[in-house]
């Protein structure tokens, strides 16, 4: 398959992206709105073309322990699901990123708390960014704001996870999911032999192949100064990541007086609203963070510098807000809106709360 | 005759398995995994397949299984094996890939994940591994624990009207078209060790032959969980599990 132009929806991208990527395996359980993914899958047959495995689980627990028994065998796997699916596949995602297993995780987000509604949220920022999961962990954490940016994340999600032998997700929400737009498609990339496998993941466990030692994947240590270190093994991944990984989208920071900083498709609904500002006379700049985690922390601080307030837009209650807060330490006012429960909101009631909450 | 001259390779009637690791189990004295282990890894290397098993270890007593059988191995979340299984059966269709469970991880937290991938005829061994306990985390009610069987959860005895029944998955396993074979024994006296060995041959030969799932369940003792002796423990267990479990072949395709 060559490089294609086509019109589609995030999540049916999302499939298209994963079996030109190489993926070798996706195991995922029906949930609003994202169940297109599986779907699609379902429909494209990739195993008859590249050997893909394709498998609908019997739940998100299944799904995630299938992820993490293909990831622990050296296979390019993924789940993806929606926020109630989601909190099912924490205990799996902790054990991944305990054995320090490369795998990809997509959460198209979903109102919550609870069954909450099918319409679109963010509301998930803690769980991906925070932990989520038991234990002192971290993903890697993907916003995409486009439906290019759903298939680009595909491909990096996983090269950032085998680079680096952890998990990575893509935070996602039900806008981008559903959505339709123009994409570029890659190329068909091949799926890595058995040979490139071995070579890439030394540690998987395969069976022993030419009598090698045996591989054991496991995220048991009953010995705690084993564990301890373990631990500070991991943590030291992590300063390696926030130093390499960290990723970002400034518009017009420069000469702006005002921040808005906004993730995923809700950055755009405030691309719109810095233009309606702008004819105000209100001068605002736009920092996205790509990467939540790691999350742009200095990049934000120094946007931050000599600007008079910054609005934190997100379809949540306010959870970034607090990385955003961290980032600046008190030296500016910031403020938080956004809308619950799957509302999205205007560009004008956007502009609205940047007047009310921060130009004042 | 001096001592010497019986101490020949000729004369050897028993060797630990090349597969089995010359290590200290944290198994407990008279703990039926030691005995299954030692079988699993006869089996795996009479058959020839040290280079294309995984073994899939559970949270329960057997969690260190990698620690004892020299093949590659997965540890699985509590009750996950079967899922974790799945996947790298599927994914790697050339390997044999067995899961190895407790009681309270096949049917209690896991009967989802194993009567799915039983249901969907994965290729893969299932070894069930029946105490009628939670062994590993200090001798609680199991699903299989019997009715008046004493454990730290039911102490005045397992009773129907609170507890409900001892549950026999493996007749679950059996109605199921995923699984090809579906067996119950013990290793509880040589000739049960011989059959078990059996079991678990013709189990790898079907997945080796793709054919579904075999489920290989051994009703085993925990006598530090029953607190019993381990020549107790087995009194205990002919007497009252078997009645239950009653061993043999509940499926042979
Ligand atoms: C999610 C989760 N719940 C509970 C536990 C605690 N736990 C560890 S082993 C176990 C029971 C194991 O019993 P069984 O499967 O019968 O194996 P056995 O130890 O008897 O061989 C439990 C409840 C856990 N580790 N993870
Ligand atoms: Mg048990």
């Amino acid at each position: 398959m060559k490089e294609e132009v086509r019109l589609m929806k995030g999540n049916e991208a999302i499939a298209h992206a994963a079996i030109r990527y190489g993926c070798d395996g996706y195991f995922g359980y029906p949930i609003t709105p994202q169940s297109e993914v599986l779907e699609t899958l379902e429909e494209l047959m990739p195993w008859e073309t590249t050997g893909m495995v394709v498998l609908q689980a019997e739940s998100e627990v299944a799904a995630i322990n299938m992820v993490y028994g293909g990831a622990a065998s050296g296979k390019a796997v993924m789940t993806s699901s929606s926020s109630p699916g989601v909190s099912l596949k924490q205990e799996g995602i902790s054990y991944i990123a305990a054995a320090s297993l490369p795998a990809l995780i997509l959460n198209v987000m979903r109102g919550g708390p609870g069954l909450g509604t099918i319409q679109p949220s963010q509301a998930d920022y803690f769980q991906a960014t925070k932990g989520g999961g038991h234990g002192d962990y971290h993903l890697i954490v993907l916003a995409p704001s486009t439906v290019q940016e759903m298939v680009d994340f595909v491909g990096l999600g996983f090269d950032l996870a085998f680079k680096y032998t952890n998990p990575a997700m893509i935070l996602a929400d039900g806008i981008v999911g559903q959505m339709m737009e123009k994409v570029v498609l890659p190329a068909q990339r091949p799926r890595r032999t058995e040979e490139e496998i071995r070579k890439q993941c030394p540690w998987a466990a395969d069976g022993r192949k030419d009598g090698r030692k045996r591989n054991v994947v496991t995220s048991l240590e009953l010995e705690s100064a084993r564990m301890e270190v373990i631990n500070h093994q991991l943590q030291a991944r992590y300063r390696e990541i926030e130093k390499n990984e960290t990723r970002w989208e400034e518009i017009d920071v420069e000469d702006a007086d005002y921040l808005i900083v906004a993730f995923g498709s809700i950055a755009r609904i405030c691309t719109k609203a810095k233009e309606l500002a702008a004819e105000k006379g209100i001068k605002v700049g736009i920092v996205r963070p790509i990467t939540l985690w790691p999350f742009p922390t200095e990049a934000i601080a120094r946007a931050a510098k000599g600007k008079k307030g910054i609005l934190c837009v997100e379809l949540n209650a306010g959870q970034m807000i607090e990385d955003v807060r961290l980032a600046v330490h008190d030296s500016l006012p910031v403020e938080h809106f956004g809308r619950l429960g799957g509302i999205i909101p205007s560009p004008d009631e956007v502009v609205k709360a940047l007047e009310e909450k921060i130009v004042k | 005759m001096e001592i010497q001259d019986i101490i020949r390779p000729e004369n050897k009637v028993y060797s630990t398995p090349e597969l089995l690791d010359n290590v200290h189990m944290h198994y407990c004295p008279g703990c039926s995994h030691g005995v299954i282990h030692k079988l699993l890894a006869e089996v795996i290397a009479e058959m020839g397949l040290t280079e294309k098993t995984v073994g899939i270890s559970p949270v329960g007593c057997a969690v260190f299984a990698y620690n004892y059988i020299d093949v590659d191995w997965v540890e699985a979340a509590h009750g996950r094996a079967p899922a974790v299984a799945t996947a790298i059966s599927r994914l790697w269709p050339e390997d044999v890939v067995f899961t190895y469970q407790g009681d309270g991880d096949m049917s209690a937290i896991g009967t989802a994940e194993s009567i799915h991938a039983a249901n969907r005829g994965e290729n893969i061994v299932m070894v069930f591994v029946n105490n009628a306990i939670y062994g590993m985390t200090g001798g609680q009610m199991a699903p299989t624990t019997l009715v008046g069987q004493k454990t730290a959860t039911t102490p005045y005895g397992r009773r129907v009207d609170l507890n409900g029944h001892p549950l026999e998955i493996t007749n679950l396993m059996a109605i199921l078209d995923g699984t090809c074979y579906v067996t119950r024994q013990s290793v509880h006296t040589p000739a049960n060790v011989r059959k078990t060995k059996a079991a678990l041959k013709k189990a790898f030969q079907n997945a080796l032959d793709k054919k579904g799932t075999s489920v290989v369940e051994v009703v085993a003792t925990c006598n530090s969980g029953w607190k019993m002796s381990p020549e107790k423990a087995n009194e205990w267990m002919a007497e009252h599990m078997f009645a239950k479990y009653p061993l043999g072949d509940l499926k042979n395709e």
